[in-house]
């Protein structure tokens, strides 16, 4: 017996549940193809889960999903060799009934994710791989090739989640393989530490967390973001760089993890802690200008699978998560009104995820990953030692005048950067952020 | 035929380890799987569903969240999934388990069907006992083959069953009667993949759920803890020996010289091995 479906949804990630529970909840037949073992065993995030994008999903999500800390704080750091630079924000106001931003880990949170999208009515299925999508003599897309024997599936169309590295969607031509530029390789480990440790290291208590996002030396002159984010009873604690630059640099990505964690700001942090996890994954950096088409006649792309990841907010999940839905949505809207789910048709969910802050905040900072990547070592080798050693000066008190002090330090940044470079980085970086 | 699968969803032994402090095992965030030895059983008695017809069931005692594991059992094409789960078998020993296991056999074979063969893996990876198999042959009055390598033939006019079963210093051919409960060894054969509708048929199946009461368990203080005589006195993680192994480097001399050295070595740590050596070539 053939089975037909009214949506196939590939990928059991952020993106992947969001819109299978949307579909499945809004009573769609819904089958979700997941080649993991289990729903999060292949997905690795480092992880910052954003409450608006899920509560217009799941708006009780607090109720059971498995959360680890809200933030309270977050540090932004500068760092040269020995040393850092910060501005770090921490609110009360963060403590509310509602927090607005949470760590958790991808494995258990996805795990109850999945439960959800079941509950709504969704049949998942696990371990199985979508290897191919199945087209009509029109070239519609009707439904999935599988690997499992026997392994076709129909639907009316099929959402592509699945993520920055699926290879469904570059097989059938509807995007390309993810460029080396245009993709990070993150690696993180998880420092597993007693709770009352972690509360004592970053002044919080019972739920509140701490981040830290720190750039510099730290990516050896690559454009790269470490980060330290404090769980409940462990700390994830990863860097990451495009692949081309590791490609360029002949740097290893856990080479860099082992540098960081040895920095004297990092060291004291983790101290003590084990090891229990090692992950690495691919990130979507390419931003505006890489995001491909998002549907054609019979389906539809979203998450990271599209690029939908806002590398200067490290922002992710909640983009997946909004595509997902405003995919599912606009989906709902065409079967309503009995519309076929043609190309035309689902130039809908464009339509809709253009008005939404992903594509808004994706086109803001269109122009910004070119202009990070090809000035890496000024802006994460340069600039961060210039800074340090500024401030270093700065704070030391050695009888030397002031004045004298603040001459140094402009020469200094002169000498590196010359008067133009300065003024040109910094007019480049306003137009890029603006 | 109908056939009874026993599995048991584990801890994932090759990711669990002993709490230094307490020694006591650290199941938190361990991934659990189908205790590997499970499936040499799920797999013979699908193949032997798959020639003379008729049904699998899996069944398995434990928390809700074993269900995880029967789900999976029903993904490579069990037809039927039974979940014992009760608060009562919190705490079983061997003897608590195989006692409330045949009972669900019991109820199972009232309920879809007298089974005409049982199987269980060899023993599980967290207990090791090999105890349960035979508890619930002994219990149900079934002819018990355990360690079997092959099933070599079965004939269901006449009831009979030969198996090769593997024993110390060789392989017995055993003729039994059905029904019986064949414990299976590993490496016999190798679990299939389900097609995709049996995948389909999987995920949407439901888990039969059995409480005590459910499965016609009566006695309850033969259940969980009350019903387990057996007492964990202490929990130990071994420590690694102090002594290594040393490398012998055989590029700079010869491996006679490495080898009489090597002899002698040995025979000052141990002086008594020479005359036992000495003694048993005499002879």
């Amino acid at each position: 017996m053939i089975e037909q479906f009214d949506a196939i949804v590939v990928g059991a990630g952020m993106s992947g549940n969001a819109a299978a529970y949307t579909l499945a909840s809004q009573g769609l037949k819904v089958l979700q193809l997941e080649r993991g073992e289990y729903p999060g065993s292949k997905n690795v995030q480092g992880a910052i889960m954003y409450a608006n994008m899920l509560e217009k999903i799941i708006p009780d999500f607090r109720d059971d999903a498995p959360l680890e800390r809200h933030l309270v704080e977050q540090r932004l750091w500068v760092m040269d060799d020995t040393s850092h630079t910060g501005i770090h924000y921490r609110s009360d106001d963060f403590n509310e009934a509602k927090p607005n931003r949470y760590t958790i880990i991808r494995a258990q949170f996805d795990k109850w994710f999945s439960r959800k999208v079941r509950e709504a009515g969704a049949t998942v299925l696990c371990e199985t791989t979508a290897t191919e999508l199945v087209r009509d003599g029109n070239g519609k897309v009707i439904g999935v090739r599988t690997d499992r024997a026997g392994g076709v599936v129909f639907a009316n169309v099929v959402v592509l989640a699945e993520g920055v590295s699926g290879l469904l969607g570059t097989r059938a031509g509807l995007r390309e393989m993810p460029k080396p530029e245009t993709v990070a390789i993150a690696v993180k480990e998880m420092h597993f530490l007693p709770e009352e440790v972690i509360g004592q290291r970053f002044g919080v208590k019972g739920d509140e967390g701490c981040v830290i996002e720190a750039v510099g030396t730290i990516s050896r002159s690559m454009a790269g973001l470490g980060f330290l984010y404090t769980n409940k009873e462990s700390i994830s604690l990863g860097i990451g760089c495009l692949v081309s630059d590791f490609a360029a640099t002949m740097e290893s990505p856990s080479a860099l993890l082992d540098a960081m964690k040895n920095h004297p700001s990092i060291r004291p942090l983790i101290a003590g802690s084990e090891v229990k996890e090692y992950a690495a994954h691919l990130i979507p950096e390419g931003g505006y200008r890489a995001i491909p088409q998002l549907f054609g006649d019979g389906w539809v792309i979203v998450g990271d699978a599209a690029q939908l990841n806002n590398a200067i907010h490290r922002e992710g999940s909640n983009l997946a998560m909004t595509s997902g839905r405003v995919a599912a949505e606009a989906i709902i809207k065409v079967k309503s009104r009995n519309g076929p789910m043609t190309k035309a048709n689902l130039a809908l969910y464009k339509t809709m995820l253009d008005d939404s802050f992903v594509i808004k905040d994706l086109k803001k900072y269109k122009d910004m990953p070119a202009l990070l990547h090809t000035n890496s070592s000024n802006f994460f080798d340069s600039y961060p030692r210039l800074m340090s050693h500024a401030a270093q000066t700065f704070m030391r008190v050695d009888g030397t005048p002031k004045i004298e002090k603040e001459k140094n330090t402009t020469a200094a940044f002169i000498n590196a950067r010359s008067r133009w470079g300065l003024v040109s980085d910094a007019v480049r970086l306003a137009l890029a952020w603006r | 035929m109908h056939i009874v699968v026993c599995i048991k969803q584990v801890p994932d032994s090759a990711q669990i380890r002993v709490h230094p402090v307490t020694n006591t095992i650290m199941r938190q965030g361990v991934p659990t799987i189908i205790n590997p030895y499970d499936l040499f059983a799920l797999e013979e008695a699908l193949k032997l569903r798959d020639v003379h017809g008729g049904e699998v069931t899996v069944l398995t005692m434990g928390p809700p969240m074993a269900e995880d594991s029967l789900r999976k059992a029903l993904g490579y094409g069990a037809d039927r999934a039974v979940l014992l789960t009760d608060r009562y078998f919190a705490g079983s020993d061997t003897l608590a388990t195989s006692f409330a296991l045949s009972q669900a056999i019991a109820k199972i074979g009232e309920t879809f069907g007298r089974p005409d063969i049982v199987f269980t893996g060899k023993q599980t990876i967290d207990g090791d006992t090999a105890q349960v198999g035979p508890g619930i042959a002994k219990r149900l009055d079934l002819s018990q083959l355990t360690y079997v390598a092959k099933i070599a033939s079965i004939d269901l006019d006449t009831r009979e069953i030969e198996v090769a079963r593997r024993a110390e210093g060789g392989t017995q051919l055993l003729k039994s009667r059905l029904p019986c409960l064949i414990t299976m060894l590993e490496d016999t054969n190798e679990i299939r993949r389900g097609s995709l509708q049996q995948a389909l048929c999987a995920a949407r199946s439901q888990v039969v759920k059995w409480t005590a009461a459910d499965a016609g368990i009566d006695d309850l203080t033969r259940c969980g803890l009350r019903g387990s005589p057996t007492v964990v006195k202490r929990v130990f993680a071994p420590t690694a020996r102090a002594e290594r192994a040393a490398q012998i480097d055989t590029a700079e001399r010869g491996l006679q010289d490495i080898a009489d050295e090597l002899i002698a070595d040995i025979l000052t740590r141990r002086p008594a091995l020479e005359h036992e050596l000495a003694f048993n070539s005499g002879t």
